[in-house]
Order: structure tokens, then sequence, then C-alpha cells
């Protein structure tokens, strides 16, 4: 399980500056594990969309959002209501909000912070990954986690390394930020490199115990209502 | 006049650099500096390049002091946290050292201790807003300085003939942002696609020193044209250093010492200096081990 907790409503709107309508993607893994994508949270999250003026067109539950099967199949189903927004907050961790953001050709925002992989047997982690940051910056980056996708985990852009379109270290690995610069630009977005984000805070990696037990607390719970 | 004041006034600036050894023999190194002393205006000093340990920039800068040289500090965010690199930073100033280029620094897997852990908690633009801070007496934790490094003049790198071009454009923009005054270049071979680069950044005011880096031979920029990030070394230029080379061999076949290769490479970097300078604000050259044929480059180039 990777643990999550849903980002401050007030991070969450700033991500959706100059979007009006917004459809929602919420995870039934991992992240309704911990209560950060569970129908309460959602509806909090609703509410404060409608609050600062916004429509939600529609809000989908993915039982995986990190499979990308199952995200086309929501998709297929969700055609109008996705096709309708400017945006797409996405509930899961990192993993859910980047395969949704591979999926399709929108601005898709992180409704969460990735904490903690907890120790659970039998977990296969495929791309794209998540670096449980605690910190997450798939907004800034167009969806692809400049953590893992970049072989040096930078923040500020691409290095003078890549060759090709293909990183310095290996070239068949792709350059994460030639392709974070790629999927900003297909988007209209690039110039949103002109910010800079605060720098990486790696406190933010070490989740307080409080929120651990209470995140591995939930999931117990959810297995024992079978 | 420092380099800074040279830059500062507008004029034609040239650097050059030096590689540390691996090991103290720091000779070669010293001589090298010594050759460059009255010829450039300073001598970068590289920081563990290629991801290879040896002797670091810093003392190295200090030795260059001591004998009157001019030098750039650079430092690549690959092997110290940002507690490091801005205590680095601090000690530079404090043994006088004014110039600082800063890189992200080529990933460890590149070197000779491909085993290491790959710091990276800062890169190039974060390490210049570091150092930025610090100039204005803070940390980066927002702490107040006992006496600011204010002096210090801020470098970064770019490369013109990357492709994609767009996120190295972006890239530069965030390093001026983040407080770099001076511009030095990965190696140009190809004028006319650095003229196209400096056209989309026409409104930069930072002076840019284009990268010259000898060719020693045909081979060498085949090598780097097929391994080296946004190098490309025109088809012509190639041939002149293979034609150069096939006449070194059919002289040394008939018993004579010739030397058309090095005359060759010393007649091209010439030649991209005169071509180069009406468009840049200076050179940086990177002899790579050909640091005593560096007084014939400039004199090629009529920088002499």
């Amino acid at each position: 399980m990777i643990a999550s907790e849903l980002k401050p409503l007030e991070e969450i709107l700033g991500y959706l500056e100059g979007e009006q309508k917004v459809f929602i993607v919420a995870c039934d893994g991992c992240s309704t594990g911990c209560r950060s994508s569970d129908p309460e949270r959602v509806g909090e999250v609703v509410s404060a969309l409608e609050g600062s003026g916004r429509r939600v067109t529609g809000t989908a539950r993915v039982e995986m959002t990190c499979n990308p099967g199952l995200v086309a199949l929501m998709l297929m189903q969700q055609m109008e209501p996705v096709r309708e927004a400017e945006g797409i907050l996405v509930m899961s961790c990192g993993v859910g909000v980047q395969t949704v953001a591979a999926a399709v050709q929108r601005p898709v925002h992180p409704a969460t912070n990735s904490l903690y992989l907890g120790g659970f047997a039998g977990l296969w982690r495929s791309e794209p990954r998540c670096a449980e940051c605690g910190d997450c910056m798939l907004d800034y980056t167009g969806g692809i986690c400049p953590y893992t996708a970049c072989s040096k985990s930078l923040l500020y852009g691409s290095c003078g390394g890549p060759k090709d379109g293909k990183c310095e270290v290996d070239p068949e690995v792709p350059c994460g930020w030639v392709q974070i610069y790629q999927r900003l630009a297909a988007l209209g977005r690039q110039e949103r490199l002109r910010q800079m984000p605060p720098l990486r805070n790696f406190r933010a990696m070490l989740p307080a115990g409080e929120r651990r037990r209470a995140s591995l607390w939930a999931l117990e719970l959810s297995q024992d209502e079978g | 006049m420092s380099f800074r004041e040279t830059v500062e006034a507008g004029e034609f600036a040239i650097t050059c650099e030096v590689g540390p050894p691996k090991g103290v023999n720091m000779e070669a190194v010293l001589e090298e500096a010594e050759l460059f002393k009255g010829r450039v205006h300073a001598v970068n000093v590289t920081d563990l390049q290629a991801a290879c340990m040896r002797v670091g920039s810093l003392a190295t800068c200090v030795l260059l002091l001591q004998r009157g040289v001019e030098p750039i500090l650079q430092m690549v965010c690959r092997d110290r946290n940002r507690l490091s690199l801005q205590s680095e930073l601090l000690s530079a100033y404090v043994l006088g050292v004014r110039n600082v280029l800063c890189l992200t620094g080529d990933h460890v897997v590149l070197g000779d201790h491909v085993e290491a852990k790959p710091v990276f908690d800062l890169d190039s633009v974060s390490l210049l807003r570091a150092a930025q801070g610090l100039i204005e007496g803070k940390d980066l934790a927002g702490n107040e300085l006992e006496g600011a490094p204010s002096e210090l003049f801020l470098g970064a790198i770019v490369t013109p003939g990357a492709d994609p071009i767009e996120p190295q454009i972006y890239k530069l923009y965030n390093k001026l942002a983040a407080g770099a005054r001076f511009i030095q270049t990965q190696a140009v071979y190809d004028v006319g696609a650095m003229e196209r680069f400096l056209g989309r950044i026409e409104d930069v005011r930072a002076p840019i020193l284009a990268g010259i880096v000898l060719l020693k031979s045909a081979a060498m920029a085949r090598y780097m044209n097929k391994n080296v990030a946004g190098v490309s070394v025109p088809e012509a230029l190639i041939k002149e250093m293979a034609e150069a080379g096939e006449r070194d061999k059919a002289a040394t076949a008939e018993g004579k010492k010739a030397d058309h290769k090095v005359k060759t490479s010393i007649d091209i970097a010439g030649r991209l200096i005169r071509e180069l300078r009406p468009m840049c604000q200076g050179v940086h050259i990177m002899p790579l081990g050909w640091g005593h044929h560096v007084p014939a480059v400039l004199e090629a180039g009529g920088l002499a």
C-alpha cells in the first residue's frame, strides 16, 4: 500500500486556477485504505470546488487507479464528462495520477501527497513510479514524476545530458525532463516551467507516527469489514 | 582587471579550463595555469570532471590564486547536499575565490565510482539560487549570515546544440532568474547553429562565452558526435582533421616528423573564434590536455 494524505484544499484550488469545469477520479485502492480518497473525502473536495464557483462534470471511482486497463475502462464509460472537463483532479497516490495523466489529453492534478510505501507483500511496482516524496509535484510537471522519471531526480528541468531525448545514464532510457516538456507542450502549458517551485523537502518523506498508525489502522479496518 | 570587471565592461572575455589530477602531482596543472596567465581573463577549474574522483576544485583554485591566476570555481551537485554546497561557497569566498560556475554535474554512472550514491539534493538552478541567497545574506533555510559573500560572481552553462532545445532554453532562463550573471557554453563547432540559438534567446543580457573544445583527431570528432549530448561537429571539419591525419601518417612512413593534425586543430579553433566573436561576448576554451597549444589558438583566433 502507498499511504497518502489529502493535500490542503487551498493547494488543490490553486492547481485549478483558470479551470472552471473539473472531473474527479478517486481511487478505491490504497488511498481509500488510508482515507484520502474515500467517498467522504471526495464529498469534501466536491463541496470545496463548488464553493469556489466551479462545476464538477462528474466523479468516477476506479478500483485501482494505478492499473492502466481499469483507467481506460473508466474513461470509456465517462467519455462525456471527461471531455467536458477543463482539468482532471485525481485522488490517488502518485502512480494513479501518472496513469491518468498518460491516458487523457487534459491537465491532470494530484489531490494527495504520497507518503510511505508500507511493507506489503506481493506488491508489483511497475512504471510509472512514485517516490512517495510526501509533496507531490505532478501538477507542476504535467503528470510525470520528476523524482522517478529523471535519473538525477531534478526538480528544475533538464540537465545538459540528454542526447536525442535519451538519458545520459542509459541511451535506452528516455529523458524524464524531455518527456515532461513534451507533455506540457502538448497541453500548451510549457510556460509553467518558468515558475520554480520551492526546494524539495526531504522531511516530508518521513510521515508522522500518528499518520502511519492511522493509515495502517484504516487498512486493517477495511479488511476486517471484508 | 578582474574577470567580472572585464565582462561587465562589455569587453570580449577569454576563459580557459584546467582539470585537477587524480593524485597529488600538481605540477602539470599548475604549469598549464601559468601558461594561461596574462593570456586569459580567468581559468575554470573543473569539479571532479566526468564524475571521476580527483583533487578538488577549491584546493586547485586556491593554488591558482597564490600564483596570480584568477580562477572560476566549478561546482557540481552530484557529490554534496545543500549544507555542504553552501558551506563550500562560504569556504571558497574566505579563501579569495569570487567566480563560481554552478552545474548539475554528470551522473555517477558515467564516472569511475559507478556504485556511489548520486546526491543531486540541489541542481544547477537551485545551487544558483542558494548562492544568490548567500550573496544577499541568507542561507537556504532563511538564517541570517554573519557576513555575506557579497562579491560572488555566478555563472551557468548552456548547451546550444541540444535536441530538443526547448527544455534547455527554459532551464537557461531559470538559471538567469536564479542568479547567473555569465554563461559559458558547451562546445560549439557549427557557427550557424549557434547563431540560430542566440536568435532564440535575444533578450538575454548576460554575457555568453562560446565553448571551444580543441579537436584532436577525426576519431575524437566522430566519438563526440556519437556520444556527447548537444555536440555536433560538421562533416567538413571531420574531413579536414582526417586529411591532416593522413598527411601525418604519410610523413611518419617517410621517417619525417609532422604535426599537420595539431596545426589543423589550431586553425579550426582559431577560425571558430573569429567567426563567433561578432555574436558572443567571449570564448571559453577547453583544451582537454592540449593546454600547451592554447597560446597558438588565441593567436589564430586574433586574441593574442
